[in-house]
């Protein structure tokens, strides 16, 4: 299971850095989502995937799944959601004040140097 | 007392600003005056082979103090310092006007200046030594600089500043090398232990280092480039500066670190060698210049490398017996030319400056006659160049006569290589000699000499006021009192210093056998002396017609050009290169970080041979994994090659989804119960924004341009995978999850273990998790609410 899981990291990771590299704004935020994704679950592999039941405690079980890694997982998705939210609305902005999606277009120019 | 000069002159603005009606120089003049007296008392301790010492603690846990140690070299040069900083204050006096000038700023400068060149000459400890050092560079760079808004001005200073701080720093270098090899940063402890010093490994590279630091400070070739643009500065500065201080805090250098240095061929060979070098180079180029002040640096160049060649040969006393004394002999005739030195190029400064102020011009060209008009001025100028060139009965003849001698002796030295080479040595001290012999006589008599040149002078010329002639006078008639009475000089100050100067060679100041004597017989250097004077005769009666040959030197060449095209280069140099890789694009930037994230993580794994792959820990595959693995794989595909807005916000929310159900599989309610939602509200807020947004375009981007991301990007993602597989093969320390699944009840009474991680054991990530939601709430509310001035306005009413 942790291979498959390496494959769809990889895959994940692989995209995301992909969108992040590309000229559109919007892409780039398509890209950050994909990329939040990737490190989650490799959070979650790193840990462990095994263990047969959810950690919650209950009459004779011991074969927990590893709870910290969920708990940081949790926490994580959070932040990456309020991070996701402000971006979309800074591109939103970004975009309604350059009137350009293109990131080469957006640079500094020689007088901010 | 080293800190006497920079205390009082935190009085000096307040009696500059109160005191308006007196000269604020004549305050100033009491302190050398006070420390001249002062240290003169030391002179019978030093004449019997003693020493002052005294010590201020500063911080005493790294073994670093301010240690006072007077013994006859430190005397010296103190001696030297107070007394002709009191001549320049008293120059200075009448030389700046009190209403005109800023004097305030110039009397701080200048008793900074002398503190650190106090400071210099008496430290034991190397450390404070190199703090004084670096004064000394600042309070010159801000003397040069005094009249700020002239570029000539601000050119030289940073020149001087840039050359000698670079000295300085290879300096400290040096010492910092030094003190971990002897253990110990007191000068005395080191000299004490150089036996032990000469073997180890980094005692050469210490010694040059050293010296890099005197080079530059005492303007060495090739570094004395700095000293020329340095006469910018007013002419009381360059007189006690550039003349009888500062570039001698190199030689005091030398010659304080010879006992330490002295054991090694390397020492020797640069010091004589680069010593001569610079003498004959300033020589030589001393004839090529036209203004006054410039004839005078180059001289100061020359007589520099003199004094240097000297000290680097009597380094070679410590490897003959004490039969050959002819060694030591370079000690005695470097300290003494080096006193001589100092009052003859004092004065002679002092002179350049009175014609400057007298006449209006400092170019030799424009001048000429001024014997008449300036019987004074003319007398000391003439009693200071005929000390330079080595003429009785003037100081300089004697220590010329002790230079050639000690050239002579190299010769005939058989160690290292001397026996071959060192015919070279009193051959190019002669051709040095007779350069100098014609500067000297190109500075006196172009200047008073000849025909007056009435039409190229702006002001009628007329002799300076007696104040300003006062100090010159005083040091006109010290050259000619050093010529008689020179053995009462070398008992008193210089057989002290060369018992410094060479520390274990003698007991007592009394064992140093000089004795100098303005006739001492037929010798070969008084015919050297003759030959002299007769050919530099006839070269300055022809100099008319052999001067221009100078000119063919071409600019780009020489040093000055050589430093001009460095700074050029490098500012221009850098600016290229970091205009190369800063393209102000956001995405090269990126590519540069995903690529060092790619080769160092890749190349760590591999050379720390980190990668394994345990196949037994794998938790078994099963077919919903599966399934959902090719779901997000799917819909990561479709965002990639979506055409439309929608379709990628549709398969971003595929992909949440996904990875909501693998929280399922993996046995995380909470999670995927949280990553439902969250999916879901962000689905919303990207759909929300959905016709505000900008349209899914390319922007053109090419195939190679989407090629070359494609592979950052499959660097990227493998390199994470590997990842992923090697941290969960192999763990080195067992999870501490264990402790929570044990406790979560007993301790904090819940069942939910990843609840009450979140809220008991590890609450504190909450609460900032917590804090960044609403951070982020709060800016995009602001940004929503804030009204952008500009063409955006008209878009956000909709």
């Amino acid at each position: 299971m942790e291979l498959l899981m390496a494959i769809v990291i990889g895959v994940l990771f692989t995209a995301a850095v992909y969108l992040i590299l590309s000229r559109s704004l919007l892409r780039i935020i398509f890209g950050t989502g994909l990329l939040s994704h990737g490190a989650h679950l490799l959070l979650l592999t790193m840990g462990g995937l095994g263990g047969t039941s959810p950690p919650v405690l209950a009459e004779g079980i011991t074969d927990y799944a590893d709870p910290l890694p969920q708990a940081l997982i949790l926490t994580a998705i959070v932040i990456s959601f309020g991070v996701t939210s402000f971006i979309l609305v800074l591109a939103y902005k970004t975009y309604s004040k350059h009137q350009t999606d293109n990131m080469d277009l957006m640079r500094g120019n020689d007088e901010h140097d | 007392m080293i800190f006497f000069p920079v205390l009082a002159a935190i009085f000096v603005p307040i009696l500059f600003r109160k005191l308006k009606s007196i000269h604020t120089g004549w305050f100033v003049l009491i302190i050398p005056i006070t420390l001249f007296i002062y240290y003169t008392g030391f002179i019978q301790t030093t004449m019997n082979g003693g020493h002052a010492i005294s010590s201020l603690e500063w911080i005493p846990s790294l073994d670093i103090s301010f240690v006072s140690y007077i013994d006859g070299l430190s005397l010296l040069f103190s001696l030297l310092i107070t007394g002709i900083g009191a001549l320049v204050v008293l120059y200075s006096i009448f030389y700046l006007d009190k209403t005109r000038e800023k004097l305030n700023n110039f009397y701080v400068y200048l008793l900074m200046f002398m503190t650190a060149m106090l400071g210099i000459v008496q430290s034991d400890n190397i450390i404070t030594l190199y703090l004084f050092w670096e004064l000394t560079s600042i309070s010159s760079f801000l003397l040069i600089g005094y009249w700020y808004t002239r570029d000539g001005s601000r050119f030289g200073a940073l020149k001087s500043m840039l050359i000698t701080v670079f000295g300085g720093l290879m300096m400290l270098g040096g010492f910092v090398l030094l003190g971990i090899m002897g253990d110990t940063y007191s000068i005395r402890e080191l000299i004490a232990n150089a036996s032990n010093l000469v073997g180890q490994e980094f005692f050469i590279l210490a010694l040059v280092l050293v010296l890099l630091g005197a080079f530059t400070k005492s303007a060495q070739f090739p570094f004395y480039i700095w000293l020329p643009d340095a006469m910018e500065a007013p002419t009381p500065v360059s007189a006690y500066l550039h003349s009888a201080t500062m570039v001698k805090a190199g030689l005091y250098l030398v010659a304080r670190f010879t006992p330490v240095f002295a054991v090694s061929e390397v020492w020797i060979w640069l010091v004589t060698g680069i010593g001569l070098l610079t003498l004959f180079w300033g020589a030589f180029f001393a004839v090529k210049q036209t203004d006054l002040k410039a004839i005078l640096a180059f001289s100061t160049v020359s007589q520099l490398g003199l004094i240097m060649s000297l000290l680097g040969a009597s380094a070679i006393s410590y490897h003959v017996d004490a039969g050959t004394a002819l060694f030591k002999f370079a000690g005695f005739a470097a300290v003494f030319h080096l006193i001589n030195h100092a009052v003859f190029k004092g004065s002679l400064f002092m002179v350049a400056g009175i014609v400057d102020h007298e006449t209006g011009t400092r170019d030799i060209r424009k001048l000429g006659g001024l014997m008449g008009v300036m019987p004074i001025s003319f007398t000391v100028a003439f009693i200071g160049s005929m000390s330079m060139a080595g003429l009785p009965p003037f100081g300089g003849f004697l220590s010329k006569e002790l230079f050639l001698t000690s050239t002579l002796a190299l010769k005939d030295f058989n160690l290292f290589n001397f026996s071959t080479w060192g015919i070279i040595f009193p051959i190019v001290a002669w051709i040095a000699s007779v350069f100098t012999f014609i500067y000297s006589f190109y500075f006196v008599f172009k200047t008073f000499a000849g025909k007056r040149k009435k039409e190229s002078l702006s002001v009628e010329p007329k002799e300076a006021p007696v104040g300003m002639l006062i100090a010159p006078v005083i040091l006109a008639v010290l050259v000619v009192v050093i010529f008689f009475i020179p053995n009462v000089v070398g008992d008193t100050l210089v057989n002290p210093a060369v018992v410094a100067m060479q520390a274990g060679l003698y007991s007592h100041p009394s064992e140093v056998l000089v004795h100098v004597s303005a006739w001492h017989g037929w010798t070969p250097e008084l015919l050297m002396t003759l030959g002299i004077i007769g050919l530099g005769s006839i070269l300055f009666l022809t100099m008319r017609k052999w001067q221009p040959l100078y000119n063919l030197q071409p600019e780009l060449l020489s040093l000055n050009g050589l430093y001009d095209s460095l700074m050029m280069a490098g500012e221009k140099g850098m600016n290229r290169l970091s205009r190369l890789y800063m393209t102000g694009v956001f995405r090269t930037y990126l590519i540069y970080m995903f690529v060092s994230i790619v080769v160092i993580t890749l190349a760590t794994l591999f050379i720390k041979d980190a990668f394994k792959v345990d196949f037994n820990s794998f938790a078994p595959l099963n077919a919903y994994g599966i399934l959902t693995a090719v779901l997000l794989i799917l819909s990561v595909v479709m965002i990639l090659t979506a055409k439309t807005r929608i379709t990628a916000v549709i398969a971003l929310g595929g992909v949440g989804y996904s990875v909501a159900f693998f929280f399922v599989i993996y046995k995380a309610p909470d999670l995927a119960l949280t990553q439902l939602v969250i999916e879901t509200i962000t689905v919303v807020l990207f759909l929300l924004a959905f016709h505000r947004l900008p349209e899914l375009k390319r922007h053109g981007e090419s195939k190679g341009f989407r090629l070359g991301n494609f592979i950052v990007a499959a660097g990227v993602g493998i390199t994470m995978a590997l990842v992923a597989l090697s941290a969960h093969s192999q763990k080195l320390i067992p999870s501490i999850s264990q402790f929570y699944k044990d406790t979560v009840y007993s301790e904090a009474g819940g069942g939910n273990i990843v609840n009450v991680i979140l809220v008991d054991y590890r609450g504190f990530d909450t609460l900032f998790e917590i804090a960044v939601l609403s951070i982020a709430g709060i800016g995009v509310y602001s940004m929503i609410r804030l009204k952008l001035p500009g063409k955006g306005s008209t878009d956000e009413s909709k």
